[in-house]
């Protein structure tokens, strides 16, 4: 049996900022700009960032399969909240893979997911790897407007694989285009014509042919070429380089997307998977201090995989962003006046945290065995008042389930980095329900009955102790994957 | 089943301080403001007080922990005294601890004292803070307009109100109470308002904008109790004596169990029904005469008008339009101003609300006074959000009434 991959997602905040609006705003400073007004950008909420992105990306590439079965997690990503502490770790937990998981952070270069993406095909351990990026950049910088916050996810292993791996091939080389060291919090780049001629069409072209050379296949058989690049024409150039057919070269999603970084080869490759057709080969290029290239065919389980909303569907799933005060806001790119109510402190304690993390992290209830009550949070004694039974409760996952809106409001007294803070009491089909934060919400939506899912999301950032706590809230089910 | 407090205990003296922005004034000497007043009410010395009772809520913002700040402030001589906190019906809590020591005749005078110094936050509305380590980690962050402006929401939903309906009925609320608390000198806010400025004011929690929210003040109020016998013995004619004390507190079905719509105080029904058993009251809304309930918003007010079983269900709207509670008419409803205008000095709300049915009651009113003498009075607070709160139901009226 060989290696491929199983199962594959995508996740795509709903914010879109319109890149006219970073243009109007900058044009005055760099008249350079003025060219790359066209199309928007992925942008996270005040609530996201790299954790809480590649959980969402895993819940959609794992729609349909049993997750105990899920050996490793390997979570790529050059924007970690955490430097230390496992950002592996909590997606494990938010996802509630099995205690026995090999989870590990991968880090330090663009090509970071690819390379994961190889090593845990090699493993042969069926592998859950994603690739999530939440960049910072500079005010008025190239960066800003190409980039784009976004994640994926390949559950990769042996078996029945919708795209079997027929070879991967790497190289590296300290060829250092851009860093970010301890001491910068942005990213420092060096000229784009020599990155495009001693860095992509040095390294790229060549490790492309012995992949290619390994796997038997001639270049003009590859049928979608997924290659992640901000500059122009580089793409073309190298596929022409290698021998690949220009009209492989697969979508960019730079119109509506941006470049997610670490994220984005895997991105181009759930995009190229979801059109794919049995036979179709798919070239994968990651590049960064050296590249990878993976090769894969597309077997007939395509036809019949589960899919969840993917890349097409979370691009469907937007709200055009016109402020780009917000986006400034929401980075911590702009000193703002949040007022006083914001002062609040958000200290949390470690130790109450981890002795509630099935609650907390993983959004569990419990269920009563007497009655069959779902209740929220699993509590010693049923809340049925009809029950009171004494420890009958055993945990009850909420994450997936059906939420309404019970009651809502949008408070503007309250402090919120987005304000109106909207929140109210869902109640779950199954039974259950939890006064709680709502996001990626429009005011005007809001509604008595509104059907809601849970996303797993930033809950309070403690800004004193550098420390952030995650917690899951209500989202309209709006561009959700339909049941059944 | 407990035969209850009805007539046990008598309010021999109360006081009040005025509520508002008393930029001048700790906590100490609100306690003193209200105290000195109660005392020469009572006709009784400091040293006659047997034991005492302290209502804060929000103590960390001024006096701190513990019921010494009142023994200090008042030089009590070292009786027992306690602090209560139980949210907003903080007040009523002291109040019912007191009753409670004279009825088991534990002592023959004792003193409920609420206080709340709230204007050292720096910023309006009420002090933003924790709920403690587990609740911050899953509850929104959620401002007191923001959990009950989800009353009107669910109101609506499950009577089909249509929302301007709703929010007129509201702003009718807020227009009376601003009425009442002009003529009240003791009140927070004493300017008159129309319908136009609480519609057009501006949002603070869907679908709550300012005039819809009470005031937030500095304040403090007062109770001195004794039995019925001791009051006479010292002199007191025409008593007012304590009819019902009762409380109920969410166990989370609200927020757990999902046989709640969240349209009404599940708490304030039971209490209030609790209560009128207690006090002999068969048809609340004929047998009542007067009503203090915990406006801190104006949905509030509406919704609990049901909940007290005065206005039937879904009726609350017509009641309220039809000016049943307005201060002329059937049952006067914060003919004081209310928590929205007197103001809400968190631990001193309830006993405010007592010590205006015990002014009502003997005509002590002034330009506020209701024309016939309440003989049957009920206060209500209601202390949390709607999906956990702590409601506490006071009924007072003429001795033998």
């Amino acid at each position: 049996m060989s290696a491929g991959i199983l199962g594959f997602g995508a996740y795509v905040p709903w914010r879109r900022l319109q890149r006219k609006a970073v243009v109007d705003a900058h044009g005055w400073f760099n008249s350079a700009l003025k060219s790359q007004g066209k199309g928007e950008r992925a942008m996270a909420n005040w609530d996201e960032d790299a954790v809480t992105m590649a959980v969402e990306a895993a819940r959609d590439a794992l729609t349909g399969f049993d997750r105990s079965g899920v050996a490793g997690l390997r979570v790529a990503s050059t924007t970690f909240p955490f430097l230390d502490r496992l950002n592996a770790g909590i997606v494990a937990d938010a996802l509630e893979l099995s205690e026995d998981v090999s989870a590990s952070d991968v880090a330090a270069t663009q090509r970071a997911g690819v390379s994961a993406l190889i090593d845990a095909l090699r493993s042969r351990q069926k592998t859950l790897v994603v690739g999530s990026e939440n960049r910072r950049t500079k005010a008025a910088s190239t960066y800003e407007l190409t980039s784009g916050d976004a994640a994926a996810a390949l559950l990769v292993g042996e078996g029945d694989v919708v795209a079997q791996l027929l070879a991967a091939k790497s190289r590296t080389a300290d060829f250092v285009d851009h860093y970010r060291s301890m001491d910068n919090t942005f990213d420092y780049q060096w000229e784009e014509r020599w990155i495009r001629d001693a860095g992509y069409m040095k390294v790229a072209p060549p490790v492309i042919r012995d992949c290619l050379a390994a796997a038997n296949v001639k270049p003009e058989e590859v049928t979608t070429f997924c290659f992640a690049t901000t500059l122009s024409k580089v793409a073309q150039s190298v596929a022409k380089a290698a021998g690949v057919p220009e009209g492989a070269i697969c979508d960019p999603l730079y119109a509506n997307l941006g470049d997610s970084g670490v994220a984005h080869p895997l991105l181009l490759l759930a995009a190229a998977l979801e059109k794919a057709n049995p036979g179709d080969k798919i070239l994968v290029v990651g590049f960064g201090q050296g590249a990878d290239a993976l090769l894969f065919e597309v077997t007939d389980r395509i036809k019949t995989h589960k899919r969840g909303l993917g890349v097409s569907g979370h691009l469907a799933r937007r709200k055009e962003e016109t402020l780009y005060s917000r986006f400034l806001a929401f980075n911590g790119l702009i000193e703002m006046e949040r007022g006083m109510r914001s002062e609040t402190d958000k200290q949390t304690a470690l130790s109450a945290a981890w002795r509630n993390h099935n609650t907390v992290t993983r959004f569990n209830g419990g269920k009563c065995a007497k009655c069959g009550t779902v209740q929220f949070p699993k509590t010693r004694i049923c809340v049925n008042p009809n029950c009171g039974a004494l420890d009958t409760q055993d945990y009850h996952s909420l994450a997936d389930a059906k939420g309404r809106v019970n009651s809502y409001t949008a408070d503007r007294l309250t402090y919120s980095p987005d304000p109106p803070a909207c929140y109210g009491m869902i109640q779950f089909e199954e039974g259950g329900r939890w006064m709680m934060d709502f996001t990626d919400v429009d005011e005007k939506e809001l509604a008595v009955g509104a059907d809601m899912r849970m996303m797993f999301r930033i809950k309070d950032i403690d800004p004193t102790r550098g420390f952030r706590r995650y917690f899951w809230k209500a989202a309209p089910m709006t561009g959700a994957v339909k049941e059944g | 089943m407990a035969k209850g407090i009805r007539d046990k205990v008598a309010i021999l003296g109360m006081g009040c301080s005025k509520f508002g922005e008393r930029w001048d004034m700790n906590a100490e000497d609100l306690m003193v403001e209200a105290y000195t007043e109660a005392l020469a009410d009572a006709g009784i010395e400091t040293k006659q007080i047997e034991a005492a009772w302290l209502a804060t809520a929000i103590e960390e913002q001024h006096v701190g922990k513990s019921a010494v700040p009142l023994a200090m402030a008042l030089r009590l001589p070292f009786i027992p005294c306690t602090r209560v906190e139980n949210y907003c019906a903080s007040g009523t809590e002291a109040f019912r601890g007191a009753v409670y020591a004279v009825a088991s005749g534990a002592a023959d005078i004792a003193l409920a004292l609420g206080v709340e110094k709230l204007k050292d936050t720096g910023y309006g509305g009420l002090p933003q803070r924790g709920r403690g380590t587990l609740n911050n980690m899953t509850w929104p962050n959620a401002s007191a307009p923001g959990s009950f402006a989800q009353l009107a929401a669910a109101y609506r939903a499950k009577h089909g109100s249509a929302p301007q309906d709703l929010k007129r009925a509201m702003a009718h609320i807020s227009v009376k109470s601003h009425d009442n608390g002009a003529k009240n000198p003791k009140a927070h806010l004493r300017n008159k308002i129309t319908i136009d400025t609480v519609m057009n004011s501006p949002m603070i929690a869907e679908p709550l904008g300012l005039y819809d929210c009470c005031g937030v003040s500095d304040g403090s109020a007062c109770a001195i109790v004794t039995t019925p016998e001791i009051a006479k013995s010292l002199g007191k004619n025409d008593l007012i004596t304590v009819k019902a004390l009762q409380l109920a507190v969410s166990n989370g079905l609200e927020a757990q169990h999902n046989s709640w719509d969240g349209s009404y105080f599940a708490t304030t029904r039971i209490a209030s029904k609790r209560a009128y058993e207690e006090a002999g009251i068969r048809n609340p809304r004929e047998e009542v005469n007067l009503i203090e309930v915990h406006d801190c918003f104006s949905v509030t007010e509406l919704v609990t008008m049901e909940d007290l079983h005065i206005s039937g269900e879904g009726r609350a709207i017509f009641d309220v339009l039809d000016g049943f509670y307005d201060a002329a008419g059937t049952v006067p409803c914060q003919i004081d101003g209310g928590l929205k205008c007197f103001g809400h000095p968190i631990g001193a709300s309830g006993l405010r609300m007592i010590y205006e049915m015990y002014l009502q009651m003997q005509g002590r009113a002034g330009e506020r006074q209701r024309k016939d003498l309440p003989r049957i009075g009920l206060t209500h607070n209601l202390g949390g959000f709607p999906h956990q709160n702590v409601c506490s139901i006071s009924i007072i009226g003429r001795h033998g009434a």
